[in-house]
């Protein structure tokens, strides 16, 4: 049964004090729209395409609100209360902006041996930005604490869009990372 | 431009007689180099996919009968075994009825776990031909590679390498002339630690919230898509290969009988070189930890070692000396599981060790069961007071009642993960959390390792 999803503008919270925010967007691309439906065509049923589907969304609207839920719903031929359900189930997929450079710094135990702590310090008095909060004043940082990401021998680990970098023995690396981000030679996120 | 990792990783690391027969390297076989991923050093260095060539020659039977005899043990953590595995897909059921699925588990996210990148990172060709035997072996249709959603940066390096394989013809219609389509797809998870689990997988595979579902059916008769499907592990379908290259017999002589071949253990925390080892089972615990690890990285004595990832029960320093092998690791009371050991130092503090596990488990515990989506929770919370100084005399007592309650009332390991940990820190370092509780302090009297969310406001 399709559960249709409310209207972008409605005021009904997610969760206590949350709501999903709009994004400037409206439609996905015609390209977009093609992919999703190339993509979900391998599978035997088209609900497989809801991950990826969801992954291209989030990089054309920067993040997925109500409405590109509703695209995607649209564009894979399922209903939308679905593809809401598979969107908040999963953590990856955003539903707040984030920045144009993410970081999401690993505090799991390995990485918490290592220095996380004050990893995670760091990048929070160098980028501005706070876990959870969105993106800093300038839009350029926003910072995430994540589960492991599999860099355990060699923590602590921060994922940044879609790089890992880890052994941060010292805070050089952070600042060679940030300026190269600044520099543009770190692809933004949605690049 | 994409991020690109720039150098060998370097975590890899050799020791003498590594890569001897003793000690023969079968999984990480080039791990380090950058280009060893491809199609042309795979071949010419690593006699690629002849052992696949080998395979296509024989009747399926027949291969699962040389993983039987190898005795291969699935490497994903419950050390099932293989051959056994493969053998309850259905074989008579005309195609037309049902399409058979070979799902690679990597959604590696394991606290402690790490060997699965370096095999997809740097030798994927070996995975993809064990995806092609092991596809042979049941007359699958397609595999599917589920990596997890952080590997974002490994999908095109896997995609390259598969692409590579179909160009050869090792993927894709009448394979090396054998009349049989076969071909590998990847999907990429979206950040949930229980999608590790074989029937949450298949549910985010089929684009669903990764949900476990309730066994019996099983997989094998119902899996992907509503079709017989085998999960197997990337190290598992690694060790496929090698398998069919030196045959079933000679591979189970590596080993211990009952645990035979090589696998990867990765060694994390406070250790001087932390990285991936590949050994023979049944190596002693202290051999890995001193002389490869090369002991604490800190100094002080090593008290506590978690052997198999994170939702292993915990290591005191007179278990030490246990045989690393999956059947003594559980009469020791732990479990071998990924083969990740996390290593503590004396000036851990096991209540925020303990904490910081429990936090992962409340975090990713899919909600589907009231025991392990509330005991989880519950146990954060009780874990969360005595580390900030507000425990109570009786949370000891609360906090041992709960893993009776969560363990096995459960559709999927997640909530008997979370228990593991909590009941062996209590049993083993107890003294540690009563004083916790009595002093509002740490004995160990080290300096905090938690951050951010756990860490008192």
């Amino acid at each position: 049964m399709n559960h249709p999803l409310p209207p972008e503008t409605s005021d009904v919270p997610l969760a206590p004090g949350e709501r999903l925010p709009r994004t400037q967007r409206e439609k996905l691309s015609p390209e977009a729209i093609a992919k999703i439906q190339s993509i979900a065509a391998q599978f035997p049923d088209r609900m497989a395409g809801t991950l990826p589907a969801l992954y291209i969304a989030q990089k054309e609207f920067g993040f997925l609100s109500l409405g590109a839920m509703k695209e995607v719903a649209a564009a894979l031929g399922v209903p939308e209360g679905h593809v809401f359900g598979v969107a908040t189930f999963y953590t990856m997929f955003r539903k707040k902006p984030v920045g144009r450079y993410h970081f999401e710094v690993c505090t799991n135990l390995c990485c918490a041996l290592n220095g996380a702590a004050d990893l995670l310090a760091k990048v929070i008095e160098k980028t501005g930005a706070r876990p959870g909060e969105g993106p800093s004043p300038d839009g350029l940082w926003s910072v995430d604490e994540v589960e492991c990401l599999a860099s355990c021998g060699s923590g602590p680990c921060i994922q940044i869009n879609h790089g890992v970098f880890d052994e941060f023995v010292d805070e050089a690396k952070l600042e060679a990372l940030m300026d190269a981000c600044r520099r543009g030679e770190t692809a933004a996120w949605g690049e | 431009m994409a991020a690109i990792r720039t150098k060998p990783d370097p975590q890899i690391y050799t020791f003498e007689g590594f890569g001897s027969s003793r000690y023969p390297n079968l999984m990480l076989r080039g791990a380090g180099e950058l280009d060893n991923w491809r199609l042309q050093v795979y071949t010419r260095k690593w006699e690629g996919y002849e052992a696949c060539r080998k395979a296509l020659k024989m009747e399926p039977a027949a291969v699962t009968a040389e993983v039987k005899a190898s005795d291969l043990r699935g490497r994903g953590g419950a050390g099932f075994r293989t051959g056994m595995k493969w053998g309850f897909m259905p074989k008579d059921t005309p195609e037309r009825k049902v399409t058979r699925y070979l799902v690679c588990n990597g959604d590696e996210g394991e606290p402690g776990t790490f060997k699965d990148r370096a095999i997809l990172e740097y030798n994927p060709h070996q995975l993809i031909e064990g995806m092609i035997i092991a596809g042979w072996a049941m007359q699958c249709r397609t595999g599917f590679i589920y990596l997890r959603g952080e590997f974002s940066w490994l999908i095109d390096k896997l995609e390259a390498a598969l692409q590579e394989a179909r160009d050869a013809g090792y993927l894709g219609k009448d394979i090396l002339g054998t009349g049989w389509d076969y071909d590998i797809l990847t999907y990429r998870g979206a950040g949930a630690y229980i999608c590790g689990e074989e029937t949450a997988l298949l549910n985010s595979l089929e684009g669903r919230r990764g949900e476990p579902r309730v066994k019996p059916p099983f997989p094998a008769s119902v899996g992907a898509f509503g079709q017989p499907t085998t999960v197997n592990n990337v190290e598992t379908l690694a060790a496929v290969a090698p398998i069919l290259r030196m045959g079933g017999a000679a591979y189970a002589e590596l080993g211990t009988p009952g645990n035979t071949g090589t696998r990867i253990y990765g060694l994390s925390g406070h250790v001087k070189r932390p990285g991936l080892y590949e050994l023979p089972l049944g190596l002693p615990m202290d051999f890995i930890l001193n002389d490869l690890g090369g002991g604490s990285s800190t100094g002080r004595k090593i008290k506590a070692v978690i052997p198999g990832g994170s939702s292993a029960p915990v290591f005191d320093a007179k278990d030490f000396d246990c045989p690393m092998d999956f059947d003594t690791v559980k009469a020791r009371g732990s479990m071998a599981g990924s083969g990740g050991m996390i290593v503590m130092d004396e000036s851990t503090c096991m209540v925020q060790a303990l904490l910081r596990l429990t936090h992962f488990y409340a975090h990713e515990s899919c909600g589907q069961c009231t025991p392990c989506r509330e005991g989880c929770n519950w146990m954060e919370m009780i874990l969360h007071r005595i580390e900030h100084g507000q425990g109570r005399p009786a949370d000891l007592d609360l906090l041992a009642s709960l893993p009776p309650r969560i363990n096995m009332r459960t559709l999927c390991p997640l909530g008997d993960a979370a228990c593991g940990p909590v009941e062996s820190f209590l049993q083993k370092f107890r003294p540690e959390f009563e004083y916790h509780i009595e002093h509002k302090s740490c004995m160990a009297g080290a300096k905090s390792i938690l951050p951010g969310v756990l860490a008192p406001a």
